[in-house]
């Protein structure tokens, strides 16, 4: 046996002898850096949260106390988290519908090269900045925007005015507006939500569509009792991501919409220019709660039923 | 009878394939049909398209006398028993039973009890709430057959429902799905690539090869006296005799099948020479080259053996020879 004599043969035999140490050495790296880095910095976000800010001499103060979070529920404060959850809600639930029709077709219909320009088109997106993107949005949806300009040639221009007077979401045009943020939002996130709901419809064989067919389902209810919960693992991992993403970020609502803030913007004000730390790790936390909360109502609802 | 299932000059054409080439078929109310053929010989499509998966491309398909050519599959009588079983898995097996009915709005606790009873019938009472990944192979495929069954179709078709089982399971499901058939008089339609499960199970067998159908016959019809060549060979693995050599035997310029099982050793007869023997079991089997062609002979056990390479003599009863249309389809 030559290969007993090299290096790599004797260190192949030896992981095949005690295949525990192969894993050990595979997962030390991940564990210790999930455990330490990841955890720990998540603990000591936690433990920040506990603390106060002295409001005359601006010190923090390390007494264990509740009132940073009574913080979060003065109006001022608790719109921020309101405006947030609600946003987050409304771009994963729009996603989850823009999303589906797509992961639909890739999934069922797309062979060879159409499933190449699907993957392409879905990617595509992803490996150009962040920040490009964000900002060429802004252009789209300004004043003198594109937006503007078609709805002007195909004289449109007053239902776009009459959307933009309703308050809330409307305001002097979209690129100022919170359906501004959210078109943005929506647009960067949604190849969060079509790549695991297209793999989840990958999963469920045309046969178990037919049989449905066959004991005389019509197509729509073969997409309700079928293909949705079929695809619900692949929606819930999607809106994952597109409602913890959308709940953390500060920097799309910073370039395009309104001057009321989210989440993250709180959270980088309070500890940048505030100071507030202990204040900021409690707006952090919230998304955490948002998040755990969500999740367990989904697992209630059985919504991992199909994995 | 009124025929369950007609097929009149019907095609499907898959781009330059023809899985279905002009097939005309009746089916009979209550008989248990099966179609056998190799893979891609057209079988399953054409139980596709008696389900409506695939439409033809021509001719018609009726089913009890009504066109269902263009009939949706959700509109049509029958029920499919899926090569993978196709249950649902985010449903328990009383749900994935209940399916139809509940589709057809029939009252929860109606159509579950109307499911515990499909299942009685397929030995499978106390298993309703478990789900379909908890359970074996052949408790699957029963699954399967008490979800279509409880739906109560006018023709029940089995796309291979038997092929993912072990020998033992599988002989043991052919029995109890003729009885079953026998027990509810609904029109089995069954498609398979296992000449023996046709043969056992059927009443009468359509044999498919390269979409058209070679012979609609019973089985004994079908293995006594095949049409053609394929049939000879794809039912019993016949020999099938050449031309020059029937014309010498018996005088007539065709070709015929000859029952490997049928043949003996004799005196005097068709000289030929032994190249192997190959024991089966319960017969030994020999292939013997006659003028440039191999004839396979089956043997009783404990039959006296010539040796590789010796010189023997072939006969059987006239009726042994059976002749073939002169076309290879």
């Amino acid at each position: 046996m030559a290969s007993t004599t090299t290096f790599g043969g004797r260190v192949s035999d030896a992981f095949w002898r005690k295949p525990r140490l192969l894993l050990a050495l595979l997962l030390v790296p991940p564990v210790l850096w999930l455990g330490i880095v990841y955890l720990g910095s998540l603990f000591a976000l936690l433990a920040q949260s506990f603390f106060s800010i002295d409001e005359f001499s601006g010190l923090i103060n390390y007494d264990f106390t509740l009132k940073t979070y009574g913080e979060l529920f003065r109006p001022s404060n608790f719109d921020i988290l309101i405006r947030t959850v609600a946003m987050a809600g409304a771009v994963t639930l729009a996603a989850a519908i823009v999303a589906f029709p797509i992961a639909y077709y890739a999934a069922r219909y797309a062979t060879g090269r159409w499933k190449v320009i699907f993957y392409l088109g879905v990617m595509l997106p992803l490996w150009s900045s962040y920040l490009v993107k964000v900002y060429s949005w802004k252009l789209i949806l300004a004043k003198e925007g594109i937006l503007n300009w078609l709805f002007e040639t195909l004289h449109l221009s007053w239902v776009l005015q009459a959307y933009l007077s309703v308050p809330g979401i409307g305001g002097y045009s979209l690129s100022v507006s919170w359906t501004g943020t959210f078109l943005v939002f929506l647009y960067v996130w949604l190849p969060f939500m079509i790549l695991p709901v297209q793999a989840a419809l990958e999963r469920v064989p045309s046969s178990m569509l037919e049989a449905s067919g066959d004991l005389g389902a019509q197509p729509g209810q073969t997409l309700r009792y079928v293909i949705l919960p079929l695809a619900l693992p692949g929606i819930i991992a999607g809106s994952i991501f597109t409602f913890s993403l959308t709940l953390g970020d500060y920097i799309i609502p910073q370039i395009v919409g309104t001057s009321a803030r989210m989440i993250g913007q709180a959270v980088y004000q309070f500890q940048g220019t505030a100071g507030n730390i202990p204040l900021a790790a409690a707006f952090a936390v919230v998304p955490i709660l948002v998040m755990g909360i969500y999740l367990t109502i989904a697992r209630r609802m059985g919504a991992f039923d199909a994995l | 009878m009124a025929s369950a299932v007609k097929f009149e000059a019907t095609s499907r054409f898959f781009g330059d394939t023809r899985a279905v080439d002009d097939v005309t078929l009746e089916i009979e109310e209550g008989e248990f049909f099966a179609m056998l053929g190799p893979s891609g010989s057209g079988k399953t499509t054409c139980l596709r398209l008696i389900a409506g998966f695939e439409r033809p491309s021509q001719g018609r398909v009726h089913i009890f006398g009504q066109d269902a050519t263009n009939t949706p599959p959700y509109r049509r009588p029958v029920n499919t028993v899926f090569q993978d079983y196709a249950l649902f898995p985010h449903l328990n097996v009383q749900d994935n039973v209940a399916y139809g009915l509940m589709i057809a709005r029939v009252p929860k606790a109606e159509r579950h009890r109307a499911a515990d009873e499909a299942l009685d019938l397929v030995a499978l009472s106390g298993f309703s709430k478990r789900k379909p990944s908890e359970l074996s192979g052949g408790q699957r495929q029963r699954v399967a057959l008490a979800r279509a069954l409880v739906n109560k179709p006018k023709v029940l078709l089995l796309d291979e429902p038997l092929g993912a089982l072990d020998l033992k399971l599988r002989e043991q499901m052919q029995g109890e799905l003729k009885s079953l058939q026998r027990q509810l008089g609904i029109t089995f339609v069954f498609v398979t690539h296992d000449q023996g499960e046709a043969l056992s199970m059927a009443d009468r067998v359509a044999v498919f090869n390269n979409g058209k159908v070679q012979q609609v016959d019973s089985p004994l019809v079908l293995y006594d006296s095949p049409k053609t060549p394929f049939v000879a060979d794809f039912v019993g693995s016949s020999n099938v005799l050449p031309v020059e050599m029937v014309q010498r035997l018996i005088g007539v310029a065709k070709l015929a099948s000859l029952r490997p099982e049928n043949i003996r050793l004799a005196e005097d007869g068709l000289v030929g020479t032994v190249e192997s023997q190959a024991f089966l079991g319960a017969a030994i089997r020999l292939e013997v080259a006659v003028d440039g062609a191999r004839i396979s002979v089956l043997l009783p056990k404990g039959a006296e053996l010539p040796n590789d390479g010796s010189e023997v003599h072939l006969a059987w009863d006239a009726d042994a020879l059976s002749l073939l249309e002169a076309t290879n389809g």
